[in-house]
């Protein structure tokens, strides 16, 4: 039912394209005014969620350490999984942000009988999410060279690495990340429909953004090498460029394939900030990352706590609590001073 | 707003990097749009109509390839009265002749490499090539 709902949405978004663009004088709205409106809504909404992040205090000191901390000089302590110097923390975050090191500890836990549980380390979920999020960037860098005129050197040089990687399969040439992103967007949906767990706690807009980035690469795939009816590369390029220099003109009839494709993008773009696409920012912001583990070393002082209300270590407490703490018969560290007098 | 050391410098590269292509091309200069360049022999008509062949010259080409090399297939196809035998240097570049001014053009805007020429030579290096021997 879930999957079912999001699979409606995106099909509602492609039959609205693909419908709306075929009526005359709505190409602008799709190619033109709907793009600008998805970039300014993808920029505003990122920053803000960002922002609102940021004025977040974090009241604990709480990275999530995984390994041995930093203790006697002849305990190794796990630099990258419990740092305490800034270097280490960016080090972790490094690989956290361009390896996917926490996916890669990823664990399958299975009850047998007994009742026995076991755990064996499950790195599926790590591979595919590599291939899916690298195969993603390296088309969006690729994506370039419609946007930039003249293309610099080093674009064409990832083009032709993306097509040689195939050897040369087809025209225009197939490139291995379209394959590679299918690939990893088709695991990370079965996995969700075949590994009970995950199914339990997938949710619509689990399902959702699965749909619309498979629908996105798919019209890709389909407007470079099937449905080629009126993809004119010039006429596609003279639109984009005219995009990013703030004069879009559409002067040719374009297939509704490629408007189907703007269209799913731009809607990618401004469901981006308000879902967990927010990721991408998140990953910075997660304190559970970001923190260093010095929190015996550092004091971390709440962003709550009102200024007025010292510290009152143990010690003062006793100091001004004593006779009572004595009277009640509660031991005490420091006892009373002796009386004088009582002469 | 907490970390401000850190968070503004990094938004303002997350936002340089979604912007990318409208600093890099330098905010208003669109560029020139690719005009290849007619045959010079003046000829009109083509094996199929010009909006075809802008979309799909490439698959036609290769399909004339996998015919030819692969299938052994050197029909000569007949398209009103003209004859065409299959192949690039035969067919296209007959009338075509000047890759730099036709092919290159719009390759070159789009950043396209076709690997055409990887055997292919265009008429001009046909000719530089006979001049040497």
């Amino acid at each position: 039912m879930k999957y079912a709902f999001s699979f409606l949405a995106v099909l509602a978004l492609v039959l609205i394209a693909w419908l709306g663009s075929m009526i005359p004088g709505m190409q602008y709205l799709f190619g033109v005014a709907i793009p600008y409106l998805a970039i300014l809504i993808f920029l505003g909404g990122f920053v803000y969620r960002v922002v609102q992040w940021a004025k977040s205090p974090v009241p604990f000191s709480i990275p999530t350490t995984c390994g041995q901390g930093k203790s006697l000089d002849f305990i190794k302590q796990d630099k990258l999984d419990c740092p305490t110097k800034t270097s280490e923390v960016v080090a972790r975050m490094f690989l956290e942000i361009f390896a996917f090191r926490s996916l890669f500890r990823n664990t399958k836990s299975e009850l047998h009988e007994g009742p026995k549980i076991t755990y064996e380390s499950s790195r599926w979920l790590w591979l595919a999410a590599l291939l899916f999020h690298y195969s993603f960037l390296v088309i969006i860098i690729r994506h370039m060279r419609l946007f930039l005129n003249p293309v610099p050197q080093w674009l064409q040089f990832l083009d032709f690495l993306d097509a040689g990687a195939m050897l040369q399969v087809g025209a225009p040439l197939l490139y291995a990340s379209d394959l590679a992103i299918l690939a990893g967007i088709l695991f990370l949906f079965g996995r969700r429909l075949v590994n009970r767990n995950v199914r339990y706690i997938s949710l619509a807009n689990d399902y959702f953004p699965l749909f619309l980035i498979f629908a996105i690469a798919a019209t890709g795939i389909l407007m470079r090498y099937f449905l080629r009816t009126d993809i004119d590369i010039i006429n596609i390029k003279e639109l984009l460029v005219g995009l990013v220099t703030l004069s879009p003109v559409i002067n040719a009839e374009i297939g509704s394939i490629f408007y189907i494709h703007v269209f799913l993008v731009s809607a990618l773009l401004i469901y981006f900030p308000f879902s967990k696409l927010m990721h991408m920012g998140g990953v910075f912001m997660s304190p559970t990352r970001n923190m260093a583990n010095d929190s015996r070393a550092k004091r971390h002082i709440n962003p709550w706590n009102d200024p007025s209300i010292k510290p009152h270590s143990y010690a003062g407490y006793e100091d001004e609590f004593r006779e009572f703490m004595v009277d009640a018969g509660i031991p005490v560290e420091k006892e009373l001073p002796p009386k004088k007098d009582e002469e | 707003m907490y970390n401000k050391g850190t968070i503004i410098p990094g938004l303002i590269i997350f936002v340089l990097f979604v912007t990318f292509p409208i600093w890099f091309n330098g905010l208003t200069t669109a560029g020139d749009l690719p005009k290849p360049e007619l045959p010079p022999g003046g000829e009109k008509q083509c094996v199929e109509s010009a909006d075809y062949m802008r979309a799909n010259h490439m698959q036609l080409l290769n399909e004339w390839r996998d015919n030819v090399l692969r299938d052994g297939n050197r029909e000569i196809l007949e398209i009103d009265g003209k004859k065409y035998p299959k192949g690039l240097q035969t067919a296209c570049m007959a009338c075509h002749s000047q890759k730099e001014k036709f092919c290159d053009s719009c390759h070159t805007y789009a950043a396209v490499e076709p690997y055409c020429w990887d055997c292919h030579l265009t008429p001009k290096e046909t000719a530089s090539k006979e001049a040497i021997h």
